[in-house]
């Protein structure tokens, strides 16, 4: 694992995000008899983005099954399929329409199980797809993460390479509980290895994707490649960067954070959502309270300005955290 | 043609209907009393419903309930020492006392849970019901809410979704005319919730639900339909609370009068149902009484096994927020 994830072997076989996404999809149904998708455009047309494309053909209408736009019916469907025996994938075209089904994520979904006393168990995977940098603007656009890891009752991961999101998807699957796999669509076209057959991306654990000793650098989803472009510049002023994938935002892998910062004595955290109130600040406590002793430099954040996505290429540039923005706040914090 | 009950039947929805009565009638006076904590809201009035409706089912059919739940679970098969543990918040409840009145549930009697969302059910049911049909059996599932939660969303998106892929889902709507102190005239410009069925491409029925053989009826045909594959029914059940929102007092708000509720507890479904009973010689006074006096006594042991239970342990106060072991 680790390295090996994003700098793929000579000979390796490389898919693009898009096929891993299928890859994984398929390498659950195969598996659970008792696995289907359900959601928009998800069968006969394979998705608005191609990533359910032949699973229509090759498992049945009865297992890719096409809804209504009627977020709040699908998830729905799937904590009632849940809790009475199935294993359902559900899918929420666009992150941002996550409004539409809030009742029945945040107080059906999570909270099930506690309220029924353990009776009840929901094997539920949310396949979802977030991130600015398409043009789609304040409703196509964002990364809503916050919202859904301070559910107690729901873990949720951020996949960023191809090899991480089918992995993400099966350990999904697998796992007994209501878990969103949230994609990037900017990443859809990224390629990298992916083994062939099922294979898990453990929940909870980050991946050190970049060793380093100077600079732990924390990314949540696409982040992670900015992060890592970032790195390079930073090690030719000298600064060797640890790059740190969350992989998964809740559970939060805070044990491999704080361990790394207590090397390096340093801390940024990036990711796409809104800085303000957003999941890096919970990384930042995190540190703060396991590490405080162990720092030379306040805890730094880079993420979106406090503002909606906005349309405009001009603007949109702006507003999406990049490797420049990660560089210049990484030295502004130590004086560098 | 509606199938007519047998007498076995009659006599199961009749003490059903008891069950219900007395076990509400005593938790809300511990309620009002301080004695269960938090807010209970009280099915009494629409025992018939439940009754009518569940007599049908069997443990592998599911049901999703509303924050009125009591009844629904009795009539599901709940029993009373479990149910009373949860309300007083016992770890010997249902739900080990970490849900209360507005999320009891039993999984095995395949009661879904109450819910404090109004409209959350629906679509949970409907989820239940395509487990059935994914799994070839001949289950169905029920959604009950009230008139207020045909205004929700997820209503909307939920009886679509039953329609078209002809789920075994039977909608029952309990119209008690009024979605917590707003009249059903100030929430929606129709009178019959069923008229909405149209818009579905479902059968829409309307009937007495201070009739308990009216719903038996009725709901039997939409059973019977839904375990056929023939799809889903929309069964609107018209009905009244006889107490408050909340409570047996409650807050003491001026939305009804007292000449309706009056009016309504004269048609009250248990009375009704046992002068019939009686007229048909299937059930005389004296043992419908004897029927009250044994119940009575069962919630009598029930509240005793609650308040002798422990509560819940500190050590599980994050017990069960994730499943472990997967």
């Amino acid at each position: 694992m680790g390295q090996a994830q994003v700098k793929a072997d000579a000979g390796a076989r490389k898919l693009p995000y898009v096929s891993a996404i299928t890859e994984g999809v398929r390498e659950v149904l195969l598996e659970q008899d008792n696995a289907f998708v359900a959601g928009e455009d998800v069968g006969q047309a394979g998705s608005v983005y191609g990533y359910y494309r032949g699973l229509y053909k090759e498992f049945g209408g009865d297992r890719v099954i096409d809804t209504p736009i009627s977020e709040k019916g699908i998830i729905g469907l799937g904590v009632g399929a849940a809790a009475t025996g199935l294993r359902p994938i559900v899918d929420i075209m666009f992150m941002d329409f996550l409004g539409e089904c809030m009742d029945e994520v945040a107080n059906q979904m999570a909270k099930m199980r506690f309220m029924f006393g353990g009776s009840a168990t929901l094997p539920i995977t949310v396949l979802t797809m977030s991130g600015a940098g398409a043009n789609l603007a304040a409703q196509h656009s964002q990364s809503l993460e916050a919202w859904i890891a301070h559910l107690p009752g729901l873990k949720v991961m951020m996949p960023a390479t191809p090899y991480d999101v089918k992995g993400c998807i099966i350990a999904a699957a697998r796992d007994d509980n209501p878990v969103f796999v949230v994609m990037n669509k900017m990443s859809l076209g990224l390629t990298g290895e992916v083994p062939e057959g099922a294979y898990e991306v453990p929940i909870g654990v980050a991946n050190v994707v970049r060793p380093g000793k100077d600079y732990t650098i924390v990314t949540l989803g696409r982040m992670l490649h900015e992060a890592l472009k970032a790195a390079e510049t930073l090690k030719g002023i000298g600064i060797d960067a640890e790059v740190i994938d969350a992989r998964s935002v809740q559970p939060f892998d805070t044990k491999t954070v704080v361990e790394s910062v207590k090397k390096t004595h340093r801390a940024l955290v990036v990711h796409e959502a809104v800085r303000f109130g957003g999941f890096g600040a919970e990384i930042a406590a995190q540190i703060q309270e396991h590490a405080f002793d162990y720092l030379d430099a306040p805890v730094g954040r880079v993420g979106a300005p406090f503002s909606p996505v906005p349309f405009s290429p001009a603007l949109e540039k702006l507003y999406v955290p990049n490797a420049e923005r990660i560089v210049a706040e990484a030295r502004r914090l130590i004086g560098a | 043609m509606a199938k007519q009950p047998n007498n076995k039947v009659l006599l199961d929805i009749h003490r059903r209907m008891v069950r219900i009565r007395v076990f509400e009638e005593e938790a809300g006076k511990l309620m009002e009393a301080g004695k269960i904590p938090g807010a209970l809201h009280l099915y009494v009035g629409q025992e018939a419903v439940a009754a009518g409706v569940m007599v049908h089912l069997t443990n592998d059919d599911q049901i999703t309930s509303t924050h009125r739940g009591h009844g629904h679970l009795i009539a599901k098969g709940g029993e009373f020492h479990r149910m009373f543990a949860e309300l007083f918040g016992r770890s010997t409840g249902y739900c080990k006392g970490k849900g209360g009145s507005m999320h009891i549930c039993n999984m095995e009697l395949g009661m879904l849970g109450a819910n404090g969302i109004v409209g959350g059910g629906p679509p949970i049911a409907i989820g239940a019901a395509f487990s059935q049909k994914f799994k070839k059996t001949k289950n169905v599932a029920v959604a009950f809410f009230g008139d207020g939660a045909s205004n929700e969303g997820s209503f909307h998106e939920a009886a679509n979704m039953a329609a078209l892929y002809k789920l075994p889902a039977i909608l029952v709507c309990e119209n008690n005319g009024y979605g917590e102190f707003t009249p059903q005239a100030n929430h929606q410009a129709i009178v019959d919730v069923a008229d909405r069925a149209a818009g579905y491409g479902m059968p829409g029925v309307v009937v007495d639900g201070m009739d308990a053989i009216a719903v038996y009826e009725a709901a039997g045909e939409a059973i019977e339909r839904a375990r056929k594959g023939a799809g889903p029914t929309l069964l609107e059940c018209k009905t009244y609370r006889f107490y408050d929102h909340v409570g047996i007092r409650g807050m003491g708000l001026t939305y009804r009068t007292d000449d309706e509720v009056k009016q309504w507890m004269q048609r009250d479904p248990i009375t009704l149902f046992e002068a019939r009973l009686a007229e048909q010689g299937v059930l005389s006074e004296k043992k419908a009484a004897a029927v009250h006096a044994e119940v009575q006594q069962q919630v009598k042991d029930g509240i005793k096994f609650a308040e002798d239970s422990p509560f819940p342990d500190a050590a599980s106060l994050l017990d069960d927020v994730y499943a472990t072991g997967s």
